[in-house]
């Protein structure tokens, strides 16, 4: 437990400072254009040919056919290339492990803790790990990364991330909360969905008195909230040194209750994770009780069940791609024509990184739902759709609407050049600018690459070979 | 690599007895102790019940044809009738009267897909506890279970594998929880009530075994061995000496799981080692030498690619995804040019899946992995790749004689993909097994639903 608090403390420091600089100019940003390119906007729109793409100040500036290339300005041939905006991965777990059957390299889970809510990934985000290097040279410049419910059906504060080779990696913690109320979260309520509802509406109610310092809860913070980036929410002030008391008749811990406040006044987004039809519309129905309730439904594998019930809500989703097994009793209806069906309907869908083995396969399975629009009786998505889902769509659900995922004017200089249709399984990205600045592609992967190019050891052993 | 020499029995496909079929040559290795000959059991228990289903002579017109065996045709024709593959050729091919036509203009036709590893039936969805029949995970060498009789033929997977994966044949394995894991089985992707309906008939059984972290860990953590990978190697040499000395006796008594490693040590049985790291293979292909048997594919495999020219010399296949890394320790050296640095090494390279999801992809895995492998410079015409899914997984299951190609004689188990199989926008429109037609993307009926579905939710989607 010493060692746990010691890495704890190390890590704080650090992100503190990555936090605080997360908003100022990049130091390498390079103002450049690509021209001659394929390139496709994010927005939904199909791709245009031989556009251009401007970015200064680590912006874009234009995107579009008919642009010219400002004069005097560095510009890249992009004949033959493809250029988008950087993918931006939702629901992941980057950059909180090493290996994941190599326990203590790992942070996505926290059975044993004594808190819940009140976890918030951002001090444990390590922009170092191979997997946060490997998602960068596969053309992911953003993602949301969460640890996953484990302690309770609340898995804490997710953060958005920029996937940089520099220290400036959480561009907005405490982006939103995750809670699991399904069969997931049946089981770490106690045995039943019964009792995670039970639980999720106490811990609301306990949240929302906090929050308003009414019933037997009292006090006030002794000190301001502290804010980090000038985007981040503030932290509750009860989460802050206080002389905060509360009655005996509660469940969550101070922090936990804290943590859930800006749940429930509808400042801070929940994502739920959900499957079946009628826990999608148990969830929906909260929103009576709970009026401000900011949801994102999570896997949703029945959701064109209740498309339009969905649709009505206003609520988006974050839909697991190409799910069409039964593989649990809450998710007899999957099938790949989900998302298709969602759209259809009116849903705002992105696809869910985390239904997949690696998030790099984000393109893939957008690919694969184009390739489904072909099929008789299958709904799929246009290419310019399926695109946004793994675009500008999760950059909306983030609270980043036309700043991350989309080339639009303003938006952050996250720009990728493929070598091909970035949707088709053999392209890849050539260069990957991140607040346009490029970023370097190598990783332990393409070290070992190199190395073992050849079998070669006449001279010296493998390891001299670097 | 593998000398099979079983033979189809008839054109319908019946059952025969395979325990008799020597596959000698899989386990000749030149410092192989000779074994003397035995007269093997004539009669194989749950026999295969499978027969091929009705079709009609289908000539398949204007298809660009990956052969599986390295060949393609542009603008080609594939003719099938009674089961079998009748002709591949150009346009030129004189169609016999009487055959079906279809267009295939635009599309492609390729063998049927065939994933050598995977657990459908034995880890069937739902994911139940009470479907967890993969590992009899109570002692680490269980060579005596086989995993037909786990396997649960109302498994959904399977009727995904045919409509979206395009496979028509596959391997299902124990899982690897332990040393020596029990025999596979190899099926046709043929709904059927019972798994004897599904048996391909006449297929070799396989032995798996597993090294690493699994059966360490699952052991080790029960206070038990093997607790290392010393434990690991002295538990399997152990086994290998005792079924030696089994083997080298008469063989009256019966004893299942002796009789499975001396059907492994007379070349009858094929070995699929799960096993991901480079010098731990290097050590499995000594253990094989030392006592005389084949390792036919290792599983997994992710570190083949620093072991090329060992894999090469020991004539053994690997059988991989396509850029899985870094979920375990030992997976942390993945990279996505393993297949192509593999096959650029001169040995055999197999996508396999080991995923109920990723079954219905091979294609695209073999695709990526041949992009990758083209960024460093190493081109695989597609050709040769789509051998990955299919001729090369039949070799190292045994059954390359009969199926895993376009080849006059062989089984007509093929796809009809509705572009190119290396594409992301390619799905398989039609695919047949033996010839008659189990999966049509244009017909809603020609769609297995298993019975678990019926009356649920989604029943009979498209999926």
């Amino acid at each position: 437990m010493k060692a746990l608090n010691r890495l704890a403390r190390t890590m704080a420091a650090p992100a503190a400072l990555c936090a605080a600089l997360a908003f100022t100019a990049p130091v390498a940003a390079q103002d450049f254009a690509i021209t001659n390119a394929t390139v496709a906007t994010g927005d939904g729109s199909e791709p245009m040919q031989n556009a251009t793409v401007v970015v200064r100040g680590g912006r874009i500036v234009a995107a579009g056919s008919g642009i010219a290339a400002p004069a005097g300005m560095q510009t890249v041939d992009g004949s033959g290339r493809w250029v988008t905006p950087g993918i931006v991965a939702t629901v992941t777990d980057l950059g909180l492990w090493d290996v994941g059957a190599v326990q203590e390299s790992n942070d996505i889970r926290s059975g044993n803790s004594p808190f819940s809510a009140a976890l918030d990934v951002s001090p444990a985000i390590n922009p170092s790990s191979q997997h946060v290097l490997v998602s960068r040279a596969a053309g992911i410049t953003r993602a949301a990364t969460v640890s996953q419910p484990s302690s309770s059906i609340f898995g804490g504060q997710g953060a958005l991330i920029d996937l940089g080779a520099d220290a400036n990696t959480v561009t907005r913690p405490r982006a939103f909360q995750m809670v699991s109320l399904g069969e997931g979260g049946g089981r770490l309520a106690g045995g039943s969905r019964v009792s995670a509802h039970a639980l999720f509406r106490n811990a609301l109610l306990e949240a929302r008195n906090l929050a308003e310092g009414t019933g037997a809860i009292s006090g006030t913070a002794s000190r301001p909230p502290e804010r980090r980036t000038g985007d981040d929410l503030p932290i509750d002030p009860r989460l802050a040194d206080n002389q905060t008391e509360r009655g005996d008749d509660v469940l969550l811990s101070r922090f936990d209750a804290a943590a859930l406040a800006p749940v429930v006044n509808g400042s801070q987004p929940l994502y739920v994770e959900v499957e079946r039809a009628s826990d999608i519309r148990a969830v929906l129905a909260l929103r009576e009780e709970f009026p401000q309730l900011d949801m994102v439904l999570v896997g949703a594998s029945e959701g064109w069940l209740v498309a339009d019930a969905i649709a009505a809500a206003g609520v988006p989703v974050i839909a697991d791609g190409l799910d069409d097994l039964p593989e649990s009793f809450e998710q007899l209806a999957a099938t790949q024509s989900n998302i298709g069906r969602m759209v259809q309907a009116g849903v705002k869908v992105a696809i869910n990184a985390a239904s997949m083995e690696q998030p790099r396969y984000l393109p893939q399975y957008a690919g694969n739902l184009v390739a489904l629009s072909r099929m008789p009786g299958a709904a799929g998505l246009s290419w310019g759709q399926a695109f946004a889902a793994i675009t500008s769509v999760p950059a909306e659900i983030s609270g980043m609407a036309g700043r991350y995922g989309t080339l639009s004017t303003g938006a952050a200089g996250d720009v990728v050049i493929w070598d091909g249709d970035p949707l088709e399984v053999s392209s890849a990205p050539v260069a990957v600018y991140i607040d346009g600045v490029e970023q370097p592609l190598s990783n332990h992967q393409t070290r070992l690459r190199e190395r073992y190019r050849d079998l070669d050891e006449s001279d010296l052993p493998k390891a001299y070979d670097w | 690599m593998t000398a099979s020499t079983l033979r189809r029995p008839l054109a319908n496909s019946i059952a025969v007895a395979l325990a008799a079929i020597s596959l000698a040559g899989c386990a000749s290795t030149s410092d192989e102790p000779t074994r003397s000959t035995r007269v093997a059991s004539t009669e194989v228990p749950y026999a295969s019940t499978y027969r091929a289903y009705p079709g009609q002579p289908t000539a398949l017109l204007g298809a660009t044809i990956f052969d599986g065996e390295g060949g393609r045709i542009d603008n080609g024709i594939v003719l099938f009738a009674d089961g079998e593959i009748v002709g591949v050729g150009p346009a030129s091919l004189a169609i016999p009267a009487g055959y079906a036509r279809i267009d295939g203009a635009g599309k492609y036709v390729t063998p049927g897909v065939i994933d050598i590893h995977s657990h459908l039936g034995n880890y069937p969805t739902p994911s139940v506890d009470a479907h967890s029949d993969g590992n009899e995970a109570t002692d680490p060498t269980t060579p005596e279970v086989w995993a037909e009789h786990s396997v649960w033929p109302q498994d959904p997977g399977f009727s995904r594998a045919l409509a979206n994966g395009g496979v028509t044949a596959l391997q299902i394995l124990p899982g690897s929880a332990n040393l020596t894991g029990g025999r596979s089985v190899t099926l046709k992707n043929v709904p059927s009530r019972t798994v004897q309906g599904m048996k391909f008939p006449g297929a070799p059984y396989g032995m798996k075994m597993a090294c690493g972290e699994n059966p360490k860990r699952v052991y080790g953590g029960r206070g038990r061995a093997p607790s290392t990978r010393m434990g690991n190697f002295a538990a399997n040499r152990q086994m290998w000496l005792d079924a030696q000395e089994y083997a080298d006796g008469d063989r009256k008594d019966r004893d299942l799981a002796k009789e499975t490693l001396a059907g492994v040590l007379d070349g009858d049985i094929l070995i699929h080692n799960h096993c991901y790291r480079a010098d731990e293979m290097a050590l499995v292909l000594d253990m094989a030498k030392e006592f005389g048997y084949k390792v036919t594919a290792f599983h997994h495999a992710v570190e083949s690619y620093k072991i090329a020219d060992l894999l090469r010399e020991a004539g053994t296949c690997s059988a991989v995804w396509a850029d899985w890394y870094g979920f375990k320790m030992e997976a942390y050296d993945g990279i996505p040019e393993n297949a192509a640095l593999i096959q650029n090494g001169g040995a055999c390279v197999i996508i396999h899946s080991d995923d109920e999801n990723g079954i219905q992809r091979l294609n695209q895995e073999a695709a990526k992995a041949q992009a990758d492998g083209r960024r460093m410079g190493i081109d695989i015409p597609d050709e040769q790749v789509v051998s990955w899914f299919t001729l090369n997984a039949a070799r190292a299951m045994g059954i390359d004689d009969v199926t895993g190609s376009l080849k006059a004689g062989k089984m007509a188990d093929l796809v009809l993909w509705n572009g190119d199989p290396l594409s992301v926008y390619s799905r398989p429109e039609k695919v047949w097994v033996d010839g008659a037609m189990m999966f049509d993307a244009m017909d809603p009926n020609r769609r297995p639903v298993s019975d678990f579905e019926l009356g649920q939710p989604g029943e009979g989607d498209v999926k």
